[in-house]
Protein backbone atom coordinates (compact mmCIF):
# COMPACT_ATOMS: atom_id res chain seq x y z
CA UNK A 1 0.00 0.00 0.00
CA UNK A 2 1.33 3.41 -0.93
CA UNK A 3 0.42 6.32 1.31
CA UNK A 4 -0.20 9.78 -0.06
CA UNK A 5 2.98 11.20 1.52
CA UNK A 6 5.08 8.59 -0.35
CA UNK A 7 3.37 9.62 -3.56
CA UNK A 8 4.07 13.26 -2.80
CA UNK A 9 7.77 12.58 -2.27
CA UNK A 10 8.02 10.55 -5.46
CA UNK A 11 6.25 13.27 -7.38
CA UNK A 12 8.59 15.91 -5.87
CA UNK A 13 11.64 13.94 -6.90
CA UNK A 14 10.33 13.34 -10.41
CA UNK A 15 9.46 16.95 -10.98
CA UNK A 16 12.70 18.36 -9.51
CA UNK A 17 15.27 16.27 -11.42
CA UNK A 18 17.38 19.22 -12.65
CA UNK A 19 17.53 20.78 -9.17
CA UNK A 20 18.55 17.49 -7.57
CA UNK A 21 21.22 17.05 -10.25
CA UNK A 22 22.68 20.52 -9.78
CA UNK A 23 22.76 20.21 -5.96
CA UNK A 24 24.38 16.76 -6.31
CA UNK A 25 26.97 18.45 -8.49
CA UNK A 26 27.62 21.09 -5.80
CA UNK A 27 27.84 18.38 -3.16
CA UNK A 28 30.37 16.39 -5.15
CA UNK A 29 32.37 19.56 -5.84
CA UNK A 30 32.76 20.17 -2.09
CA UNK A 31 33.62 16.60 -1.08
CA UNK A 32 35.74 15.60 -4.06
CA UNK A 33 37.92 18.71 -3.91
CA UNK A 34 38.28 18.53 -0.12
CA UNK A 35 39.06 14.80 0.01
CA UNK A 36 41.35 15.18 -2.99
CA UNK A 37 43.36 17.87 -1.18
CA UNK A 38 43.20 15.78 2.01
CA UNK A 39 44.89 12.89 0.16
CA UNK A 40 47.63 15.25 -1.00
CA UNK A 41 48.25 16.41 2.57
CA UNK A 42 47.29 13.33 4.63
CA UNK A 43 49.32 10.72 2.76
CA UNK A 44 52.63 12.61 3.01
CA UNK A 45 51.91 13.35 6.69
CA UNK A 46 51.15 9.66 7.29
CA UNK A 47 54.38 8.63 5.56
CA UNK A 48 56.39 11.24 7.46
CA UNK A 49 55.11 10.19 10.88
CA UNK A 50 55.72 6.51 10.11
CA UNK A 51 59.43 7.44 10.00
CA UNK A 52 59.28 9.33 13.30
CA UNK A 53 57.30 7.31 15.79
CA UNK A 54 57.47 10.00 18.43
CA UNK A 55 55.70 12.62 16.32
CA UNK A 56 53.14 10.01 15.23
CA UNK A 57 51.31 10.00 18.55
CA UNK A 58 51.02 13.79 18.63
CA UNK A 59 49.81 14.09 15.04
CA UNK A 60 47.28 11.26 15.35
CA UNK A 61 46.01 12.76 18.62
CA UNK A 62 45.52 16.15 17.01
CA UNK A 63 43.70 14.59 14.04
CA UNK A 64 41.43 12.65 16.42
CA UNK A 65 40.63 15.83 18.36
CA UNK A 66 39.71 17.51 15.09
CA UNK A 67 37.12 14.87 14.33
CA UNK A 68 35.43 15.29 17.72
CA UNK A 69 34.58 18.95 17.00
CA UNK A 70 30.93 19.00 15.88
CA UNK A 71 30.73 20.14 12.28
CA UNK A 72 28.22 22.85 13.02
CA UNK A 73 30.61 24.32 15.61
CA UNK A 74 33.50 24.13 13.15
CA UNK A 75 31.51 26.10 10.60
CA UNK A 76 30.70 28.64 13.32
CA UNK A 77 34.38 29.06 14.20
CA UNK A 78 35.37 29.52 10.59
CA UNK A 79 32.88 32.29 9.86
CA UNK A 80 34.79 35.09 11.69
CA UNK A 81 38.19 33.72 10.63
CA UNK A 82 37.42 33.38 6.94
CA UNK A 83 35.44 36.63 6.95
CA UNK A 84 38.83 38.32 7.08
CA UNK A 85 39.29 37.29 3.45
CA UNK A 86 35.63 37.73 2.64
CA UNK A 87 34.88 34.00 2.53
CA UNK A 88 33.08 33.53 5.88
CA UNK A 89 30.29 31.47 4.39
CA UNK A 90 29.79 29.36 1.31
CA UNK A 91 32.05 26.99 -0.59
CA UNK A 92 35.46 27.64 0.99
CA UNK A 93 34.61 26.95 4.66
CA UNK A 94 32.72 23.84 3.57
CA UNK A 95 35.77 22.55 1.73
CA UNK A 96 38.06 23.39 4.64
CA UNK A 97 35.83 21.58 7.14
CA UNK A 98 35.66 18.45 5.00
CA UNK A 99 39.40 18.66 4.45
CA UNK A 100 40.04 18.76 8.21
CA UNK A 101 37.67 15.88 8.95
CA UNK A 102 39.26 13.78 6.21
CA UNK A 103 42.72 14.02 7.74
CA UNK A 104 42.25 11.44 10.48
CA UNK A 105 41.17 8.41 8.41
CA UNK A 106 43.72 9.17 5.71
CA UNK A 107 46.67 9.91 8.00
CA UNK A 108 45.84 7.02 10.32
CA UNK A 109 45.48 4.48 7.53
CA UNK A 110 48.61 5.69 5.75
CA UNK A 111 50.54 5.55 9.00
CA UNK A 112 49.42 2.06 9.93
CA UNK A 113 49.89 0.73 6.39
CA UNK A 114 53.43 2.10 6.25
CA UNK A 115 54.26 0.86 9.75
CA UNK A 116 52.99 -2.62 8.97
CA UNK A 117 55.16 -3.19 5.92
CA UNK A 118 57.27 -6.28 6.53
CA UNK A 119 60.72 -5.04 7.67
CA UNK A 120 62.25 -7.80 5.52
CA UNK A 121 60.96 -6.02 2.41
CA UNK A 122 62.62 -2.78 3.49
CA UNK A 123 65.82 -4.63 4.27
CA UNK A 124 65.76 -6.40 0.89
CA UNK A 125 65.07 -3.15 -0.93
CA UNK A 126 67.85 -1.35 0.92
CA UNK A 127 70.29 -4.20 0.42
CA UNK A 128 69.56 -4.26 -3.31
CA UNK A 129 70.56 -0.62 -3.59
CA UNK A 130 67.22 1.18 -3.89
CA UNK A 131 67.30 4.82 -2.79
CA UNK A 132 64.72 5.83 -0.18
CA UNK A 133 62.58 7.45 -2.88
CA UNK A 134 62.75 4.30 -5.01
CA UNK A 135 61.81 2.18 -2.01
CA UNK A 136 58.81 4.44 -1.41
CA UNK A 137 57.56 4.41 -5.02
CA UNK A 138 58.45 0.88 -6.02
CA UNK A 139 57.70 -1.01 -2.85
CA UNK A 140 56.22 0.78 0.13
CA UNK A 141 53.45 2.87 -1.45
CA UNK A 142 52.15 0.14 -3.77
CA UNK A 143 51.94 -2.24 -0.81
CA UNK A 144 50.33 0.36 1.46
CA UNK A 145 47.88 1.50 -1.23
CA UNK A 146 44.90 -0.77 -0.42
CA UNK A 147 44.88 0.36 3.22
CA UNK A 148 45.37 4.01 2.27
CA UNK A 149 42.48 3.72 -0.17
CA UNK A 150 40.30 2.24 2.57
CA UNK A 151 41.01 5.42 4.58
CA UNK A 152 40.09 7.60 1.62
CA UNK A 153 36.80 5.73 1.21
CA UNK A 154 36.05 6.17 4.88
CA UNK A 155 36.80 9.91 4.63
CA UNK A 156 34.67 10.23 1.52
CA UNK A 157 31.60 8.48 2.96
CA UNK A 158 31.80 10.28 6.28
CA UNK A 159 32.21 13.67 4.66
CA UNK A 160 29.37 13.29 2.21
CA UNK A 161 27.32 13.45 5.43
CA UNK A 162 29.31 16.36 6.85
CA UNK A 163 28.93 18.32 3.62
CA UNK A 164 25.15 18.10 3.95
CA UNK A 165 25.42 20.28 7.04
CA UNK A 166 27.42 22.86 5.10
CA UNK A 167 24.12 23.97 3.58
CA UNK A 168 23.63 25.95 6.80
CA UNK A 169 26.53 28.20 5.85
CA UNK A 170 25.27 28.61 2.34
CA UNK A 171 27.53 26.12 0.63
CA UNK A 172 24.63 24.57 -1.27
CA UNK A 173 24.68 20.88 -2.06
CA UNK A 174 22.15 18.25 -1.15
CA UNK A 175 22.01 19.57 2.42
CA UNK A 176 19.93 22.45 1.05
CA UNK A 177 16.97 20.07 0.62
CA UNK A 178 17.33 19.04 4.25
CA UNK A 179 17.66 22.54 5.74
CA UNK A 180 14.73 23.81 3.71
CA UNK A 181 12.72 20.70 4.52
CA UNK A 182 13.23 21.41 8.19
CA UNK A 183 12.56 25.13 8.07
CA UNK A 184 9.51 24.79 5.80
CA UNK A 185 8.29 21.61 7.55
CA UNK A 186 8.32 19.98 4.15
CA UNK A 187 8.90 16.21 4.44
CA UNK A 188 9.19 15.94 0.65
CA UNK A 189 12.37 18.02 0.55
CA UNK A 190 13.70 16.52 3.75
CA UNK A 191 13.35 12.94 2.56
CA UNK A 192 14.63 13.77 -0.92
CA UNK A 193 17.79 15.32 0.57
CA UNK A 194 18.37 12.45 3.00
CA UNK A 195 17.86 9.81 0.31
CA UNK A 196 20.13 11.60 -2.15
CA UNK A 197 22.93 11.95 0.43
CA UNK A 198 22.72 8.26 1.32
CA UNK A 199 22.67 7.11 -2.28
CA UNK A 200 25.58 9.41 -3.13
CA UNK A 201 27.57 7.99 -0.21
CA UNK A 202 26.93 4.41 -1.31
CA UNK A 203 27.78 5.16 -4.93
CA UNK A 204 30.95 7.05 -4.00
CA UNK A 205 32.03 4.13 -1.84
CA UNK A 206 31.49 1.70 -4.71
CA UNK A 207 33.32 3.94 -7.14
CA UNK A 208 36.32 4.24 -4.83
CA UNK A 209 36.26 0.51 -4.15
CA UNK A 210 36.45 -0.01 -7.90
CA UNK A 211 39.36 2.42 -8.10
CA UNK A 212 41.05 0.67 -5.16
CA UNK A 213 40.83 -2.68 -6.97
CA UNK A 214 42.14 -1.10 -10.13
CA UNK A 215 45.26 0.37 -8.52
CA UNK A 216 46.04 -2.62 -6.27
CA UNK A 217 48.62 -5.01 -7.71
CA UNK A 218 47.11 -8.46 -8.41
CA UNK A 219 49.93 -9.82 -6.26
CA UNK A 220 48.40 -8.13 -3.21
CA UNK A 221 44.81 -9.25 -3.69
CA UNK A 222 43.56 -11.77 -1.21
CA UNK B 1 87.47 -11.06 -4.27
CA UNK B 2 86.43 -9.79 -0.87
CA UNK B 3 89.01 -8.68 1.68
CA UNK B 4 88.36 -7.52 5.22
CA UNK B 5 91.22 -5.78 7.01
CA UNK B 6 91.05 -5.36 10.77
CA UNK B 7 87.32 -4.66 10.58
CA UNK B 8 85.58 -3.83 13.86
CA UNK B 9 82.11 -2.72 14.80
CA UNK B 10 81.04 -1.35 18.13
CA UNK B 11 77.37 -0.39 18.24
CA UNK B 12 76.39 2.88 19.91
CA UNK B 13 75.69 2.56 23.66
CA UNK B 14 77.72 -0.65 23.95
CA UNK B 15 81.33 -1.10 24.91
CA UNK B 16 81.95 -4.66 23.77
CA UNK B 17 82.61 -4.77 20.04
CA UNK B 18 80.11 -6.88 18.04
CA UNK B 19 82.88 -7.55 15.55
CA UNK B 20 86.46 -7.35 16.70
CA UNK B 21 89.38 -6.82 14.30
CA UNK B 22 88.35 -9.37 11.69
CA UNK B 23 90.74 -9.96 8.83
CA UNK B 24 89.58 -12.28 6.11
CA UNK B 25 90.08 -12.80 2.40
CA UNK B 26 87.67 -14.66 0.15
CA UNK B 27 89.33 -15.54 -3.15
CA UNK B 28 87.41 -14.86 -6.35
CA UNK B 29 84.74 -17.42 -7.18
CA UNK B 30 84.76 -19.10 -3.77
CA UNK B 31 82.03 -19.54 -1.21
CA UNK B 32 83.00 -18.49 2.30
CA UNK B 33 80.55 -19.53 5.01
CA UNK B 34 80.52 -17.34 8.12
CA UNK B 35 79.60 -19.78 10.86
CA UNK B 36 78.91 -19.43 14.55
CA UNK B 37 76.25 -19.29 17.26
CA UNK B 38 73.78 -16.39 17.38
CA UNK B 39 75.33 -13.10 18.43
CA UNK B 40 78.81 -14.10 17.30
CA UNK B 41 79.08 -11.22 14.82
CA UNK B 42 78.75 -13.17 11.59
CA UNK B 43 75.72 -11.27 10.28
CA UNK B 44 77.16 -7.92 11.35
CA UNK B 45 80.34 -8.80 9.49
CA UNK B 46 78.36 -9.57 6.34
CA UNK B 47 76.27 -6.42 6.54
CA UNK B 48 79.37 -4.29 6.78
CA UNK B 49 80.37 -5.50 3.31
CA UNK B 50 77.41 -3.78 1.63
CA UNK B 51 77.42 -1.06 4.28
CA UNK B 52 73.97 -1.81 5.67
CA UNK B 53 76.10 -1.48 8.79
CA UNK B 54 79.04 0.92 8.68
CA UNK B 55 82.27 -0.44 10.19
CA UNK B 56 83.64 1.44 13.20
CA UNK B 57 87.17 0.81 12.00
CA UNK B 58 89.07 -1.20 9.45
CA UNK B 59 88.59 -1.45 5.72
CA UNK B 60 86.79 -3.74 3.31
CA UNK B 61 87.87 -4.20 -0.29
CA UNK B 62 85.92 -5.66 -3.18
CA UNK B 63 88.13 -6.59 -6.13
CA UNK B 64 90.77 -4.32 -4.66
CA UNK B 65 88.59 -1.23 -4.28
CA UNK B 66 87.69 0.02 -0.82
CA UNK B 67 83.95 -0.09 -0.16
CA UNK B 68 84.29 3.27 1.63
CA UNK B 69 85.07 4.88 -1.73
CA UNK B 70 81.63 3.95 -3.13
CA UNK B 71 78.33 5.69 -2.64
CA UNK B 72 76.48 3.11 -0.46
CA UNK B 73 73.57 2.80 -2.90
CA UNK B 74 75.92 2.28 -5.82
CA UNK B 75 77.90 -0.26 -3.81
CA UNK B 76 74.80 -2.29 -2.98
CA UNK B 77 73.76 -2.42 -6.61
CA UNK B 78 77.08 -4.08 -7.35
CA UNK B 79 76.53 -6.72 -4.65
CA UNK B 80 73.83 -9.38 -4.72
CA UNK B 81 71.90 -9.73 -1.48
CA UNK B 82 69.79 -12.69 -0.35
CA UNK B 83 68.06 -12.75 3.05
CA UNK B 84 66.45 -15.52 5.06
CA UNK B 85 63.00 -13.90 4.91
CA UNK B 86 63.39 -13.83 1.11
CA UNK B 87 61.81 -10.36 0.79
CA UNK B 88 60.33 -10.71 -2.69
CA UNK B 89 58.15 -7.67 -3.39
CA UNK B 90 54.56 -8.94 -3.30
CA UNK B 91 53.30 -6.17 -5.59
CA UNK B 92 55.66 -7.19 -8.38
CA UNK B 93 55.69 -10.24 -10.63
CA UNK B 94 58.61 -12.65 -10.61
CA UNK B 95 59.89 -10.93 -13.73
CA UNK B 96 59.62 -7.45 -12.20
CA UNK B 97 61.35 -8.65 -9.03
CA UNK B 98 64.24 -10.12 -11.00
CA UNK B 99 64.52 -7.11 -13.32
CA UNK B 100 64.42 -4.50 -10.57
CA UNK B 101 68.16 -3.88 -10.20
CA UNK B 102 68.91 -4.20 -13.94
CA UNK B 103 66.11 -1.67 -14.57
CA UNK B 104 67.53 0.72 -11.98
CA UNK B 105 70.95 0.33 -13.53
CA UNK B 106 69.39 1.42 -16.81
CA UNK B 107 69.62 -1.84 -18.71
CA UNK B 108 67.70 -2.05 -21.93
CA UNK B 109 64.25 -3.50 -21.07
CA UNK B 110 64.52 -6.27 -23.66
CA UNK B 111 67.91 -7.30 -22.29
CA UNK B 112 66.78 -7.47 -18.67
CA UNK B 113 63.60 -9.38 -19.62
CA UNK B 114 65.67 -11.90 -21.55
CA UNK B 115 67.99 -12.17 -18.58
CA UNK B 116 65.06 -12.95 -16.24
CA UNK B 117 63.89 -15.76 -18.51
CA UNK B 118 67.42 -17.14 -18.81
CA UNK B 119 67.86 -17.13 -15.02
CA UNK B 120 64.55 -18.89 -14.38
CA UNK B 121 65.55 -21.50 -16.91
CA UNK B 122 68.85 -21.98 -15.08
CA UNK B 123 67.00 -22.54 -11.77
CA UNK B 124 64.67 -25.06 -13.37
CA UNK B 125 61.61 -22.80 -13.25
CA UNK B 126 59.75 -22.74 -16.56
CA UNK B 127 59.86 -19.05 -17.66
CA UNK B 128 56.54 -19.20 -19.53
CA UNK B 129 54.83 -20.27 -16.30
CA UNK B 130 56.72 -18.26 -13.71
CA UNK B 131 57.60 -14.87 -15.24
CA UNK B 132 54.08 -13.48 -14.77
CA UNK B 133 53.39 -15.04 -11.39
CA UNK B 134 53.30 -13.09 -8.16
CA UNK B 135 55.31 -14.20 -5.11
CA UNK B 136 52.19 -15.37 -3.26
CA UNK B 137 51.61 -17.88 -6.06
CA UNK B 138 54.95 -19.60 -5.40
CA UNK B 139 55.95 -22.15 -2.76
CA UNK B 140 58.56 -21.14 -0.17
CA UNK B 141 61.29 -23.02 -2.03
CA UNK B 142 60.36 -21.42 -5.34
CA UNK B 143 60.29 -17.99 -3.71
CA UNK B 144 63.82 -18.34 -2.43
CA UNK B 145 65.00 -19.64 -5.82
CA UNK B 146 63.63 -16.40 -7.28
CA UNK B 147 65.22 -14.49 -4.37
CA UNK B 148 68.62 -15.87 -5.40
CA UNK B 149 67.98 -15.11 -9.08
CA UNK B 150 66.99 -11.54 -8.22
CA UNK B 151 70.29 -11.13 -6.37
CA UNK B 152 72.37 -12.25 -9.34
CA UNK B 153 70.23 -10.60 -12.03
CA UNK B 154 72.57 -7.69 -12.67
CA UNK B 155 75.53 -10.10 -12.60
CA UNK B 156 77.27 -8.65 -9.54
CA UNK B 157 80.71 -10.14 -8.85
CA UNK B 158 79.91 -10.55 -5.16
CA UNK B 159 76.95 -12.18 -3.44
CA UNK B 160 75.95 -11.88 0.22
CA UNK B 161 73.61 -14.56 1.54
CA UNK B 162 72.21 -14.19 5.05
CA UNK B 163 71.01 -17.66 6.14
CA UNK B 164 69.33 -17.89 2.76
CA UNK B 165 67.93 -21.39 3.14
CA UNK B 166 67.23 -21.27 6.87
CA UNK B 167 63.46 -20.88 6.58
CA UNK B 168 62.98 -23.61 4.00
CA UNK B 169 61.84 -27.12 4.94
CA UNK B 170 64.64 -29.70 5.10
CA UNK B 171 63.76 -31.56 1.90
CA UNK B 172 63.52 -28.42 -0.20
CA UNK B 173 66.60 -27.02 1.52
CA UNK B 174 68.74 -29.89 0.31
CA UNK B 175 67.61 -29.49 -3.28
CA UNK B 176 67.96 -25.71 -3.30
CA UNK B 177 71.48 -26.06 -1.84
CA UNK B 178 72.35 -28.55 -4.56
CA UNK B 179 70.92 -26.25 -7.22
CA UNK B 180 72.83 -23.29 -5.90
CA UNK B 181 76.09 -25.25 -5.95
CA UNK B 182 75.34 -26.35 -9.51
CA UNK B 183 74.60 -22.74 -10.49
CA UNK B 184 77.73 -21.50 -8.72
CA UNK B 185 79.82 -23.71 -11.03
CA UNK B 186 78.55 -21.56 -13.92
CA UNK B 187 78.30 -18.12 -12.35
CA UNK B 188 81.41 -18.31 -10.13
CA UNK B 189 80.43 -15.52 -7.74
CA UNK B 190 82.50 -14.62 -4.72
CA UNK B 191 80.04 -15.48 -1.96
CA UNK B 192 79.79 -14.61 1.72
CA UNK B 193 77.23 -16.97 3.19
CA UNK B 194 76.03 -16.69 6.80
CA UNK B 195 74.90 -19.90 8.48
CA UNK B 196 74.61 -21.38 11.93
CA UNK B 197 74.35 -24.91 10.60
CA UNK B 198 77.64 -26.79 10.46
CA UNK B 199 76.23 -29.36 8.00
CA UNK B 200 75.16 -26.62 5.61
CA UNK B 201 78.56 -24.95 6.00
CA UNK B 202 80.43 -28.16 5.25
CA UNK B 203 78.28 -28.71 2.20
CA UNK B 204 78.36 -25.20 0.74
CA UNK B 205 81.74 -23.80 1.71
CA UNK B 206 85.06 -23.64 -0.03
CA UNK B 207 86.19 -22.04 3.22
CA UNK B 208 84.55 -21.71 6.60
CA UNK B 209 85.10 -18.75 8.92
CA UNK B 210 84.14 -19.61 12.49
CA UNK B 211 83.15 -16.69 14.70
CA UNK B 212 82.91 -16.43 18.42
CA UNK B 213 82.02 -13.29 20.35
CA UNK B 214 82.95 -11.05 17.45
CA UNK B 215 86.29 -12.69 16.76
CA UNK B 216 87.28 -14.86 13.85
CA UNK B 217 88.60 -17.99 15.57
CA UNK B 218 89.34 -20.19 12.59
CA UNK B 219 89.34 -19.72 8.84
CA UNK B 220 90.08 -22.77 6.77
CA UNK B 221 88.71 -25.34 4.35
CA UNK B 222 85.84 -27.45 5.69
CA UNK B 223 88.03 -30.55 5.77
CA UNK B 224 90.75 -28.85 7.78
CA UNK B 225 88.24 -27.36 10.20
CA UNK B 226 86.71 -30.77 10.80
CA UNK B 227 90.03 -32.57 10.96
CA UNK B 228 91.94 -29.95 12.94
CA UNK B 229 89.65 -27.67 14.95
CA UNK B 230 91.69 -24.73 16.28
CA UNK B 231 90.39 -24.97 19.84
CA UNK B 232 87.76 -26.54 22.07
CA UNK B 233 85.14 -24.01 21.03
CA UNK B 234 85.50 -24.96 17.38
CA UNK B 235 85.56 -28.68 18.05
CA UNK B 236 82.46 -28.39 20.25
CA UNK B 237 80.74 -26.26 17.67
CA UNK B 238 81.45 -28.56 14.75
CA UNK B 239 80.22 -31.47 16.86
CA UNK B 240 81.41 -34.79 18.23
CA UNK B 241 80.62 -36.40 14.89
CA UNK B 242 82.94 -34.06 13.03
CA UNK B 243 84.88 -36.97 11.57
CA UNK B 244 81.71 -38.39 10.09
CA UNK B 245 80.92 -34.95 8.68
CA UNK B 246 84.19 -35.01 6.79
CA UNK B 247 82.77 -37.94 4.87
CA UNK B 248 80.32 -35.54 3.26
CA UNK B 249 83.18 -33.72 1.64
CA UNK B 250 84.36 -36.70 -0.39
CA UNK B 251 82.34 -38.20 -3.22
CA UNK B 252 82.28 -41.91 -3.92
CA UNK B 253 83.72 -41.14 -7.34
CA UNK B 254 86.80 -39.59 -5.70
CA UNK B 255 87.22 -42.45 -3.26
CA UNK B 256 87.14 -45.40 -5.66
CA UNK B 257 90.31 -46.85 -7.12
CA UNK B 258 90.59 -46.92 -10.90
CA UNK B 259 90.81 -50.27 -12.71
CA UNK B 260 88.90 -52.17 -10.07
CA UNK B 261 89.08 -55.96 -10.50
CA UNK B 262 85.95 -57.60 -11.93
CA UNK B 263 84.87 -60.91 -13.40
CA UNK B 264 82.47 -61.99 -16.13
CA UNK B 265 79.83 -64.70 -16.02
CA UNK B 266 81.94 -67.07 -18.14
CA UNK B 267 85.02 -66.72 -15.90
CA UNK B 268 85.85 -69.68 -13.66
CA UNK B 269 85.59 -69.47 -9.89
CA UNK B 270 89.32 -70.18 -9.66
CA UNK B 271 89.96 -67.02 -11.68
CA UNK B 272 87.66 -65.04 -9.33
CA UNK B 273 89.43 -66.38 -6.23
CA UNK B 274 92.80 -65.59 -7.77
CA UNK B 275 91.76 -62.00 -8.53
CA UNK B 276 90.35 -61.48 -5.04
CA UNK B 277 93.48 -62.80 -3.36
CA UNK B 278 95.68 -60.74 -5.63
CA UNK B 279 93.81 -57.52 -4.67
CA UNK B 280 93.13 -58.47 -1.07
CA UNK B 281 89.34 -58.38 -1.64
CA UNK B 282 86.70 -60.43 0.16
CA UNK B 283 84.25 -60.10 -2.75
CA UNK B 284 84.33 -59.36 -6.46
CA UNK B 285 81.73 -57.90 -8.79
CA UNK B 286 80.54 -59.73 -11.86
CA UNK B 287 79.86 -57.53 -14.88
CA UNK B 288 77.81 -58.14 -18.01
CA UNK B 289 78.99 -57.72 -21.62
CA UNK B 290 78.57 -53.92 -21.51
CA UNK B 291 80.26 -53.55 -18.15
CA UNK B 292 77.07 -53.39 -16.09
CA UNK B 293 77.29 -54.73 -12.54
CA UNK B 294 75.25 -57.96 -12.43
CA UNK B 295 76.15 -59.50 -9.09
CA UNK B 296 79.06 -60.62 -6.98
CA UNK B 297 80.79 -63.65 -5.52
CA UNK B 298 82.31 -63.84 -2.05
CA UNK B 299 85.73 -65.29 -1.39
CA UNK B 300 84.64 -67.31 1.65
CA UNK B 301 81.76 -68.87 -0.32
CA UNK B 302 83.56 -69.88 -3.50
CA UNK B 303 87.06 -70.77 -2.39
CA UNK B 304 87.84 -74.29 -3.55
CA UNK B 305 84.64 -74.63 -5.58
CA UNK B 306 84.61 -75.40 -9.29
CA UNK B 307 82.40 -73.95 -12.00
CA UNK B 308 81.75 -70.55 -13.53
CA UNK B 309 80.98 -67.27 -11.83
CA UNK B 310 77.73 -67.12 -13.82
CA UNK B 311 76.41 -70.22 -12.04
CA UNK B 312 77.38 -69.10 -8.53
CA UNK B 313 76.91 -65.34 -8.26
CA UNK B 314 74.57 -63.54 -5.92
CA UNK B 315 72.61 -60.39 -6.67
CA UNK B 316 73.98 -57.11 -5.36
CA UNK B 317 71.79 -55.98 -2.46
CA UNK B 318 72.48 -52.35 -3.34
CA UNK B 319 74.81 -50.09 -5.32
CA UNK B 320 75.90 -46.47 -5.07
CA UNK B 321 76.39 -43.67 -7.60
CA UNK B 322 79.73 -41.88 -8.00
CA UNK B 323 78.20 -38.47 -7.16
CA UNK B 324 76.99 -39.57 -3.72
CA UNK B 325 79.18 -38.67 -0.77
CA UNK B 326 80.98 -41.07 1.51
CA UNK B 327 78.65 -40.36 4.41
CA UNK B 328 75.79 -41.76 2.36
CA UNK B 329 78.01 -44.64 1.29
CA UNK B 330 78.94 -45.59 4.84
CA UNK B 331 75.36 -45.26 5.98
CA UNK B 332 74.25 -47.55 3.11
CA UNK B 333 76.89 -50.10 4.08
CA UNK B 334 75.64 -50.18 7.66
CA UNK B 335 72.06 -50.44 6.53
CA UNK B 336 72.80 -53.50 4.41
CA UNK B 337 75.39 -54.92 6.80
CA UNK B 338 78.11 -54.82 4.16
CA UNK B 339 81.71 -53.75 4.32
CA UNK B 340 81.80 -52.58 0.72
CA UNK B 341 79.60 -51.21 -2.05
CA UNK B 342 79.74 -51.45 -5.82
CA UNK B 343 79.73 -48.03 -7.41
CA UNK B 344 77.78 -47.84 -10.68
CA UNK B 345 76.96 -44.91 -12.93
CA UNK B 346 73.48 -43.92 -14.09
CA UNK B 347 73.59 -46.63 -16.78
CA UNK B 348 74.47 -49.31 -14.27
CA UNK B 349 78.06 -49.58 -15.51
CA UNK B 350 80.40 -50.77 -12.77
CA UNK B 351 82.92 -48.10 -11.72
CA UNK B 352 84.68 -49.53 -8.69
CA UNK B 353 84.49 -50.38 -5.04
CA UNK B 354 84.14 -48.24 -1.98
CA UNK B 355 85.04 -50.14 1.17
CA UNK B 356 84.98 -49.36 4.87
CA UNK B 357 88.71 -49.92 4.92
CA UNK B 358 89.34 -47.37 2.13
CA UNK B 359 87.09 -44.84 3.90
CA UNK B 360 89.02 -45.30 7.12
CA UNK B 361 92.36 -44.75 5.46
CA UNK B 362 91.04 -41.64 3.66
CA UNK B 363 89.95 -40.12 6.95
CA UNK B 364 93.26 -40.98 8.52
CA UNK B 365 95.23 -39.21 5.80
CA UNK B 366 95.00 -35.66 7.06
CA UNK B 367 95.64 -36.77 10.62
CA UNK B 368 98.87 -38.28 9.40
CA UNK B 369 99.70 -35.06 7.57
CA UNK B 370 99.33 -33.07 10.76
Amino acid sequence: MVSSIDMDILQYILSNGPLIASRTGEHIAIVAVAVGVAVLTGVPIGIAISQHKRSADAVLYAASMMITVPSIALFGIMIPVLSLIGQGIGYLPAVIAVLLYSQLPIIRNTYSAMSNIDPALREAARGMGLTSLQRLWQVELPIALPVIMAGVRQAMVMNIGVAAIAAYIGAGGLGAFITRGISQTDPRQLVTGALAVSILAVLADFALLGLQRLVTSPGLRQ
Amino acid sequence: MIRLEQVSKTFPSTTVPAVDRVTLEVPEGEICVLLGPSGCGKTTTMKMVNRLIEPSSGEIFINGRSTASYDPVELRRAIGYVIQQIGLFPNKTVEQNICLVPDILGWDAAKSRARAAELLEMAGLEPATFLRRYPKELSGGQQQRVGVLRAIAADPPVLLMDEPFGAIDPINRTSIQDEFLRMQKQIKKTVLFVSHDIDEAVKMADRIAIFREGRLVQYDTPDNILAHPADNFVSDFVGGDRTLKRLQLITVGDAIQPDAPRVRAEDSLERAVQLMEQHGHQSIVMVGPRGRARGYVELAQVRGLKGTVGKNYEALPTTIRPNENLRTAVSTMFRHDMSWLACVDENGVFKGYVTLRSVRSLLAETYRDA
